[in-house]
């Protein structure tokens, strides 16, 4: 297990480099100059811009400012934002829980959702169940994020008027960001009403960022439970003359849950990068909307620090499902 | 069963109605859905609307402001001023018994008077000023940009409430500069009192100033918090609170608008406007942009180096079918370099009307009977003065087609295309400007003066002597009617010369719930809330 552990773990670190080179190269290959973005049509005055282009290092050639960038981030900082000039790592941090929030609703609504509707397609098998289910998801796999938030704010919040259009809470609450969730700081706020706009506020966002995660579980339930359906000691199982509810959910469903946890786990670096539109819709302050108006003013730091932190926890959750996966299985730790 | 079955959907019910949008705002509260966040909360650091429209407007004031509506200058923290006859020295008189906010860890202890001033531009000017470093090592973007270390000599305080403000030379519009956002006043007391208690930054992010509106809080990238400040000079505003709800997607903002989630909009898309001028809930305002969208011909280049050609393209250009097709009739033709609500507008100079024969007949004269083929850059993004540069570079390669000229038309990122018009290496570019101060200088000398051809303002690189005597000297004419006859008279060699195509004066749109009363539209594109009042 020690040694599974230190083989995966050993990855970690060129994972982590190839995603600083990658960020920085991208960032840098498109036009654009955060100097020049500061100025306007109106320009800037010449002094001032030698001052900051020597202030944000960007005189240097572009392999030496990279060096710096890592020298910078091995001494654990991820350097200023050139717009705020906020360390990233606060701004992130200010930013972050806010994403993990819609992230664990969307999680959470496409499990509930995705694996009973999974495990329906494959026990009702080429019925109408099973086509519905496979074609609402694979439309909902193909869906444009944007274009489906729209839809979803035109008719539940404009025309039916039962969801709030975009942001957290409502203005009328002025909740203290203590913990940065905003539905455990409603409910500290006090007043019930609070708790109820914030979770309100979720509905929307959560399910134009849960679509895709549903679509791609529901699949996977589905496929899988169609694999162990079909195994021995099920079919044995029924012979016995065990009740179906039970075969399939004790007996097939345990196992065909292997592979869609890995695929739960994939999930979630889709949910960070789903985020980026979704937020950017649903006015939703998390680091997706802040990493978009990054890319926009080319703000090289927050944009190299927002995708390293990302992928440091999409790769840290994936660790972790292949630690756990190894666990389940004893074949992978020992292979 | 039926009993379960009941609870089941009592409790789907109930679970709804706790997810129903809670009710609106509280009485008082005016939401305003503004298009993104500001960079800071000090008005001297930054340059662009947003912050200005979250920082400077709401909590702070200048010694003189514009009317809102206007660009004329009213006093402001300064009740009165004079200029001294040769225009170089500007002595500004204080007005008594204006208080600065407070907040939990400043209390102010006097009121406004002539340090706060001198501390206000000295800390921009002086780099020894104790406070001149600020945070994270931001830069004087405005006070650098235009110029300022080398037009004002010193500045002194003459008694406690009055200041004098001596010129390199004789500056005319200095008094409108003064009126800009950047020369917002701030409280010397509270940044001493923040050094002191060993957190100097706090007093540039948490701001105090003299505004209608005092700081309560904000939520990155969510909301800002504003509360009604009593003690303002001009009186307390209508409303209790104001928010500015952070809503960088346009649709977001109108649908918010629409669900009375917010009561005022900023930056609607054109193509939303027909309908909202529909809704019975809605006012849209609207008002003439102090701006203007232009080809500028890059003079040093051949072959428009002959002011035939540049007069032959002016000919050929259709500036209505222009309007109509990319401004969708927002907008007027412009003829001047300026729009007609600045003062020293020229209504008299005749414009090139649309005439491809008489244009084809000045191109032969030049020389060039068979036309020839130019590169025509377009502008890549959405400005306040062109919705669409693509579109209309498109309309201007078909009008031009048609007396031999071949445009092929080219663009960059953003940044890039402004980095690329410094160095002069267009031909024929898409540009504007829009003005952020209601002085005509502001817009004759960054785009069409000598000094900007080397700062890259001037896309056109034209630099003519007798416009460029004529703009200058208008600057140091210290009447305002002297100086509108001046400008009258640039503006006739402008037109003559031509070394631009003006094509239109855009005008904006602030959508607004019919709740929302007294809200008027600024003329220098800013949101002002003091005189709004929400009435159920």
């Amino acid at each position: 297990m020690l040694a599974f552990l230190l083989r995966r773990a050993a990855l970690v670190v060129p994972t982590f480099f190839g995603v600083t080179l990658l960020a920085f190269s991208l960032i840098h290959l498109i036009p654009g100059d955060p100097v020049e973005n500061l100025s306007g049509e109106r320009g800037m005055d010449p002094e001032r811009r030698l001052r900051l282009l020597h202030q944000f290092g960007l005189d240097k050639s572009l392999p030496a400012q990279y060096f710096d960038y890592i020298r910078q981030l091995l001494g654990g900082d991820l350097g200023t934002s050139l717009t705020t000039h906020e360390p990233v790592l606060r701004e992130f941090l200010t930013l972050f829980p806010a994403t993990i929030e819609l992230a664990f609703f969307a999680l959470l609504l496409s499990v509930i959702v995705g694996l009973p509707a999974g495990i329906l397609a494959a026990v009702k098998r080429n019925t109408v169940a099973d086509y519905a289910v496979m074609g609402v998801s694979l439309t909902g796999y193909s869906m444009p994020i944007f274009w489906w938030a729209l839809l979803l704010i035109l008719f539940f919040s404009v025309q039916l008027g039962w969801t709030p259009v975009s942001g957290r809470i409502s203005v009328e609450y002025d909740v203290p960001a203590l913990s940065g969730f905003m539905l455990i700081d409603a409910l500290r706020f006090g007043e019930p009403g609070a708790f109820r706009s914030a979770a309100s506020h979720l509905v929307l966002p959560s399910i134009v960022l849960g679509t895709i995660p549903l679509a791609v579980i529901a699949r996977m339930t589905r496929s899988s439970m169609l694999e162990v359906l079909r195994e021995d000691y099920v079919r044995t199982a029924r012979a016995k003359g065990m009740p179906r509810s039970q075969v399939i959910l004790v007996h097939a469903l345990r196992n065909a849950l292997i592979p869609v946890i890995t695929v739960i786990g994939l999930q979630v670096g889709l949910l960070l990068s789903g985020a980026i539109l979704t937020e950017t819709i649903f006015s939703w302050p998390g680091v997706g909307n802040w990493l978009i108006h990054g890319v926009q003013s080319r703000d090289y730091p927050v944009v190299q620090g927002g995708i390293l932190l990302i992928a440091a926890i999409v790769i840290t959750v994936n660790l972790i499902v292949d630690l756990l996966y190894g666990v389940i299985n004893p074949r992978i730790r020992h292979g | 069963m039926k009993r379960t079955r009941f609870l089941r959907r009592s409790a789907l019910v109930v679970a709804i109605a706790a997810l129903l949008p809670a009710a609106a705002a509280a009485k008082g509260t005016l939401v305003y859905c503004s298009e993104g966040s500001p960079e800071g909360f000090q008005p001297q650091f930054f340059t662009t609307g947003t912050t200005f429209d979250a920082v400077s407007v709401p909590m702070f004031n200048r010694l003189v402001e514009f009317d809102i509506g206007t660009t004329n200058i009213v006093p402001a923290l300064a009740e009165s001023w004079t200029i001294s006859p040769d225009g170089k020295v500007f002595t500004f008189k204080l007005r008594k018994g204006v208080k600065f906010h407070s907040n939990a860890n400043f209390k102010p202890t006097r009121d406004l008077n002539a340090d706060d001033v001198i501390f206000s531009w000295d800390r921009m000017a002086n780099d020894k000023n104790a406070f001149h470093g600020g945070t994270g090592g931001q830069t004087y973007a405005y006070f650098d940009d235009m110029g300022m270390k080398n037009i004002v000599e010193k500045v002194e305080k003459v008694d406690p409430m009055t200041v004098r403000f001596t010129l390199k030379r004789p500056e005319a519009p200095f008094l409108a500069d003064m009126a800009m956002d950047f020369a917002s006043i701030l409280s010397l007391e509270y940044f001493e009192a923040m050094a002191k208690k060993g957190t100097p930054n706090a007093a540039d992010i948490f701001p105090i100033g003299t505004g209608p509106f005092e700081f309560v809080s904000y939520q990155k990238d969510a909301t800002i918090r504003y509360k009604a400040f009593d003690q303002h000079w001009k009186g307390r505003p209508k409303i209790d609170s104001l928010v500015y709800s952070i809503t960088r997607d346009a649709t977001a903002r109108y649908a918010k608008l629409k669900t009375g989630e917010c009561q005022v909009m900023a930056f609607p898309k054109p193509a939303d406007l027909a309908e909202m001028q529909k809704d019975p809930a809605l006012n849209v305002l609207s008002k003439e942009g102090l701006n203007v969208g232009y080809i500028a011909f890059n003079v040093e280049k051949k072959p428009f180096d002959n002011k035939l050609v540049r007069q032959a393209l002016n000919l050929a250009t259709n500036k209505e079918a222009i309007l109509k097709a990319v401004y969708q009739g927002q907008g007027q033709v412009a003829k001047n370099p300026i729009p007609p609500i600045l003062w020293s507008y020229n209504n008299a100079v005749q414009d090139y009307p649309y005439d491809p024969a008489k244009a084809k007949a000045l191109l032969a004269q030049a020389g060039y009977p068979n036309g020839f083929e130019v590169d025509l850059w377009y502008l890549p993004v959405t400005r306040p003065y062109n919705p669409d540069g693509k579109r209309m570079a498109e309309l201007i390669q078909a009008d031009w087609e048609k007396i031999g000229v071949k445009a092929k038309l080219l663009t960059y990122e953003w940044a890039e295309y402004r980095k690329r018009s410094k160095t002069g290496e267009q031909t024929v570019m898409m540009f504007g400007w829009s003005g952020d101060n209601g002085d005509p200088d502001n817009f004759f000398v960054p785009l069409l003066g000598c000094e900007a051809v080397k700062g890259g303002g001037n896309v056109a690189r034209w630099c003519n002597k007798p416009f460029e005597d004529l703009i200058i000297k208008a600057a140091q004419t210290p009447k305002q009617a002297d100086r509108a006859k001046l400008y009258e008279q640039a503006q006739v060699i402008f037109k003559e010369e031509a070394p631009w195509i003006t094509l239109a004066h855009s005008v904006r749109f602030d959508p607004v719930r019919k709740e929302v009363q007294g809200y008027k539209m600024d003329a220098t594109a800013h949101h002002y809330f003091n005189n709004s009042d929400i009435v159920k």
